[in-house]
């Protein structure tokens, strides 16, 4: 039991801090914000319907998983401030082992994404998305499973980092290449062999495809691969991320 | 014996911060570590809280083996880092609940025990403000209080009163004394405030180049080493006439002035005068634990690169 209670502490902690610091979650409510009708009802205006779906509507479960994504993967830099300013060292002597501090972490950051899907999710009503309970149960968690695999490469990156700065960078080098070659923003069947060579290698494309399958019933893969794929991936990553957080 | 070390060692690349170190702490007593930066304490307290791993030798800590057993080393002992780890965005409050989540404290004695550890520092009125709003002083007594809620049986303290005013650090001692008799702990820390060691510790050791250069009481240690000091000025200066006086410990000389150390300036100190002919001035002091500490640590200043964190995050990885 004391594993679990371990886990849950540091989720506490971490769901604390971010309802407490209110720049995260207002920056959490405007970023898909912008993205639906900033980008998707300025380029959808002159971009012709995809798939029978208005473009807005299409990439409205891009946007979703973008949000995980980017949500999820920056979570990481709190590791390294944690780390800057000592908070972390009481969680590292206490007697839990190290995977449960990093579940904790994990399904800390999956937490603050999460929170945002809700948003998107009610966002998704007033741009009347097909929804329907069970629709939102599966994407629900599809993006759970999304966001897990996310927050594991947020970690191992942040684990393995000293300086928020460097975080930043090679976090940029991970995640643009995963969101433009995911198939968020365009539709996946038609691509060049090259381009579609790189999104077949990309994880997060099997999100996307799986995600507009739920929503919008386009598949291009079947959904079991796609559920497949990101489990396969989510728990690699898991695996690198308790060894990186062994070795802090 | 609560704590005990054999031929313990670390080594950070070409840099040995612990060199087969042997140490043994009694149960109840607070054990000093003295050293100047870079000695090897936050490495060797490091290891013996199971942060760092020995590169060899052994440690065990409660009779527990701190590379074998380290969930019941880490759970027999509390720690109060020399950089503040309380969280700033949760209460003090907040903060003991969540350490007593992480030790295991059982469940029906949290509430209870937070209120009894918060009187013990004297911070009940301002458990539930944020620990933001809270000053210097005020995060290491919250930090005391969380070290102690697991009723561990060693406390670590590693430089517990760096960087607060008198006022505060004199709380701080008492509440450490404090500690030691009601939860009848044994305490280990680290310092490099002499008055610090003085006024707390039973014994301390003096560590330079990750070795024990010396280890006893304080006043042993002063009695051993410094005695009393006699600073003189005097023109005609025969420094050895008055080294080889019995009762003389040692002589310096710096910047024209004569220090000598002597045995009991109360009886010796009319000899000593007779022998060093006329003077022009003359001071008197009891040897400090300070003089006893350059004694053995010289007067160099250290580059401090074997401890801090640096050598440690690099090398871990």
């Amino acid at each position: 039991m004391s594993e679990i209670e371990g886990i849950y502490a540091v989720w506490l902690r971490e769901a604390k801090i971010y309802i407490r610091e209110k720049e995260r979650l207002i920056s959490s409510v405007i970023s898909p914000l912008l993205w639906i009708f900033g980008f998707g009802a300025g380029l959808g205006s002159t971009v012709e319907k995809i798939s029978g779906y208005p473009y807005q509507i299409f990439i409205y479960p891009g946007i979703m998983v973008m949000t995980v994504l980017f949500t999820s993967l920056f979570y990481g830099v709190y590791i390294i401030w944690d780390r800057k300013l000592d908070f972390l060292k009481e969680v590292l002597v206490a007697p839990i082992s190290r995977a449960s501090v990093f579940a904790g972490k994990m399904l800390g950051g999956a937490t603050d994404a999460m929170v945002q899907v809700v948003y998107l999710i009610i966002i998704g009503f007033f741009i009347s998305i097909p929804f329907t309970p069970l629709v939102i149960l599966e994407a629900f968690l599809m993006l759970l499973l999304i966001s897990i695999a996310m927050v594991s490469i947020g970690l191992v990156i942040g684990a393995n980092l000293k300086s928020p700065e460097g975080f930043s960078l090679v976090i940029n080098f991970v995640m643009w290449p995963m969101f433009f070659f995911s198939g968020a923003l365009f539709p996946v069947s038609n691509l060049a062999p090259w381009l579609s060579a790189v999104t077949y290698i990309n994880p997060l494309t099997y999100g996307v495809d799986a995600m507009r399958g739920i929503i919008l019933g386009i598949n291009h893969f079947p959904i079991l691969l796609d559920a497949g794929v990101l489990v396969l991936f989510a728990a690699i990553m898991m695996e690198i991320g308790i060894l990186s957080f062994r070795r802090m | 014996m609560v704590i005990k070390t054999e031929a313990l060692t670390k080594t950070f690349g070409k840099i040995t911060a612990v060199n087969e170190l042997n140490l043994e702490v009694n149960e109840g007593e607070i054990f000093g570590l003295l050293g100047p930066n870079g000695a090897g304490k936050t490495t060797l307290i490091s290891m013996l809280c199971t942060i760092l791993k020995p590169t060899s030798g052994r440690a065990w800590v409660n009779g527990f083996d701190i590379v074998k057993e380290q969930g019941k080393v880490r759970k027999s002992i509390g720690i109060v880092f020399q950089q503040a780890s309380v969280d700033d965005l949760l209460t003090g409050r907040e903060n003991l609940a969540l350490h007593n989540l992480l030790f295991e404290v059982p469940k029906a004695v949290r509430s209870q025990r937070i209120d009894e550890v918060l009187s013990i520092v004297n911070l009940e009125k301002r458990a539930d403000d944020f620990v933001n709003t809270y000053s210097g002083g005020m995060r290491r007594r919250l930090e005391l209080a969380r070290g102690i809620m697991h009723h561990p049986k060693i406390l670590f303290l590693d430089e517990p009163t760096l960087g607060l005013d008198p006022q505060t650090r004199d709380h701080i001692w008492d509440y450490i004394k404090d500690l030691a008799q009601k939860e009848c702990m044994t305490i280990l820390l680290t310092t490099h405030y002499m008055d610090e060691a003085e006024q707390l510790c039973d014994r301390v050791a003096i560590i330079d180049y990750g070795k024990i250069v010396a280890l006893d009481s304080p006043v042993a240690l002063k009695k051993k080493i410094i005695g009393d000091v006699v600073s003189l000025k005097q023109k005609t200066s025969d420094i050895e006439r008055i080294r080889k006086l019995d009762y003389v410990i040692k002589v310096e000389e710096k910047e024209g002035v004569l220090l000598i150390s002597i045995k009991d300036a109360g009886k010796h100190l009319q000899d000593l005068l007779l022998n060093t002919g006329p003077i022009d001035f003359v001071e008197v002091r009891r040897g400090t634990l300070n003089d006893v500490f350059l004694h053995y640590t010289g007067r160099d200043i250290r580059e401090a690169e074997a401890e801090g964190g640096f050598w440690e995050r690099v090398m871990k990885r």
